[in-house]
């Protein structure tokens, strides 16, 4: 009976998938500014602060570089996604199926769910760290890319199942969930790196630039590791989030927002999250780097825990939680567009199972920052693809949502912009030797001129016979 | 009333997690001192916060 009564509950969760949000069903600025909060001051921030430590930049370069970049992913929110968003009202997939068919789409969703489903599990890594503690769990250290123990594979289980369960419950309760989180976990990273910097040599706030340089952001990358510059950190913090506002992904999430202004309720998470956090979490790594002799042992828990006790595990713990939630939320609606005639929660638990045994490799935390570079690149091209069939197709006398329109499965021009995308990125890569982090914005471009450019020979090859009647 | 008075005892709660670190940074007080106090501020932030931080939300939806 019980069990009944929680599959309906279950099966009542409606995220209006397949149809514009209805008016009743919008959100208000509040709900936003806690959702991004609540997301960008999150499991992963633990892990890119201290990497940014490891990657031997300068303080100098951290601190403009943040500033820089965040802004520009803050505009990208505001001017690219929100307006699109709260116009069409759909989730990017639905949006998507219009514009390319749904071939082209059930590809790109697989990819897109796959990316999610990594990104999701090396939060649920980062939660696991921190679980492991009270175990006397050994930790992963910088180096490692396979699970090192048994007792990793069984947290990883244990808080993936957790994460899993919760996201079957919709946006709504990951919202109210981040909504309560988020103003203790954005203290405790402050907290936790004002009380430690006396252990540094900081002892009144003249001394921090000199100690900031010295020994936190020292310019000197720790051993095996590139160093970064402030372009590897300006295009990092715009580039970080690049397959949700640039790539459109967050359509889903600003569908519900009242005003398309909404979309400048990023920079919380932005200046919060992916700022002061990231300097946090760098301040409590070279703190742990101090204490050990350099270890090579990378575990945001213990990271955590050394600067703020039970506290700071635990923070570490809800931050990768409310993070992986809404990020396993996404995957599943991603992966829903293959079987639309699943429940959400089916899609999700799948999902969620798939993203668990993904956080079992610490690869995953390793080596986050080239993998959210190269998520979001792979990603980005059809981003392109819905702003430019939103904005300027129309002005070259070509058709919008013309897979839909047309009757079409596979729109070439669509797919044309996204493969050939990638494929001079990779090029760009391996040939010239350009970062995935500075592939985005040429990318970018790339995308947007070759949908024009295909659907103008392949819509004048098609359009006549299939609008005309 | 009752949801000003958890709304209180949430923000004593949220002070108890970043005034005790401001304390040990200017040398006022030991850092495993601090990290008690954490812990008891997170233990009350979220026994209280989860009755009133969403609740304007919850009756907007109504």
């Amino acid at each position: 009976m019980k069990k009944k009564g929680i599959v309906a509950q279950l099966d009542s969760v409606n995220e209006f998938e397949r149809e514009p949000i209805p008016k009743s069903k919008l959100k208000g600025l509040k709900s936003f500014i806690g959702m991004y909060a609540g997301e960008h001051t999150a499991g992963t921030e633990f892990v890119i602060g201290p990497l940014f430590v490891a990657h031997g930049v300068t303080a100098f370069d951290l601190i403009v570089g943040l500033l820089v970049g965040n802004l520009l992913a803050v505009l990208s929110w505001g001017f690219l996604c929100a307006p699109i968003a709260v116009k069409a009202r759909m989730t990017m997939y639905f949006q998507l199926e219009k514009i390319c068919g749904t071939s082209l789409v059930k590809v790109y969703n697989v990819v897109n769910g796959v990316m999610f489903c990594f990104l999701a599990g090396s939060m649920i890594a980062v939660s696991a760290t921190a679980v492991g503690i009270p175990f006397g769990l050994p930790m992963p250290s910088l180096s490692d890319m396979l699970p090192n123990s048994f007792g990793w594979i069984v947290t990883v289980f244990a808080v993936g199942a957790l994460t899993t369960v919760v996201a079957m419950f919709g946006y709504q309760q990951v919202s109210r969930f981040a909504n309560v989180a988020a103003p203790w976990m954005i203290l405790i990273f402050f907290a936790a790196a004002i009380a430690v910097l006396p252990e540094l040599g900081v002892n009144s706030i003249s001394d921090f630039w000199a100690v900031a340089n010295e020994k936190i952001w020292t310019g000197i990358p720790l051993q095996g590791q590139s160093r970064f510059t402030i372009w590897h950190v300006i295009f990092f913090a715009w580039f970080a989030n690049m397959a949700m506002h640039i790539g459109m992904s967050d359509l889903s999430i600003f569908r519900y927002a009242k005003k398309w202004q909404y979309g400048f309720s990023s920079a919380t998470g932005m200046y919060l999250g992916h700022y002061f956090a990231w300097l946090a979490s760098g301040i409590l790594y070279a703190l742990f780097l101090q204490q050990s002799n350099n270890s090579a042992e990378f575990a945001p828990g213990v990271v955590a825990f050394n600067a703020a006790g039970i506290a700071g595990a635990v923070c570490v713990i809800i931050a990768g939680w409310t993070t992986a939630n809404p990020t396993i939320y996404r995957a599943g609606l991603a992966l829903q567009t293959l079987v639309p005639t699943w429940k959400t929660w089916k899609v999700t638990l799948i999902t969620g199972l798939v993203t668990t045994l993904a956080a079992c490799f610490p690869a995953l935390v390793m080596k986050l920052l080239d993998f959210v570079a190269i998520y979001g690149f792979l990603l980005m091209p059809m981003g392109a693809v819905i702003f430019i069939d939103f904005y300027v197709l129309k002005r070259f006398g070509l058709s919008d949502f013309y897979a839909e329109k047309a009757g079409l499965k596979l729109n070439w021009a669509a797919a044309s912009a996204w493969i050939i995308t990638l494929i001079i990125g990779l090029a760009m890569n391996q040939l010239m030797g350009i970062e995935v982090f500075f592939l985005g914005l040429p990318g970018w471009f790339i995308a947007s001129a070759i949908y024009i450019i295909v659907s103008k020979l392949y819509q004048s090859k098609t359009y006549s016979e299939i609008v005309v009647p | 009333m009752k949801s000003t008075v958890l709304k209180i005892i949430s923000y004593l709660a949220l002070a108890g997690t970043i005034i005790p670190s401001l304390l040990v940074f200017f040398g006022y007080m030991d850092l495993q001192v601090n990290k008690n106090i954490m812990v008891i501020s997170m233990v009350i932030w979220f026994l209280t916060a989860p009755f009133w931080i969403n609740k304007k939300e919850e009756e907007a939806i109504e």
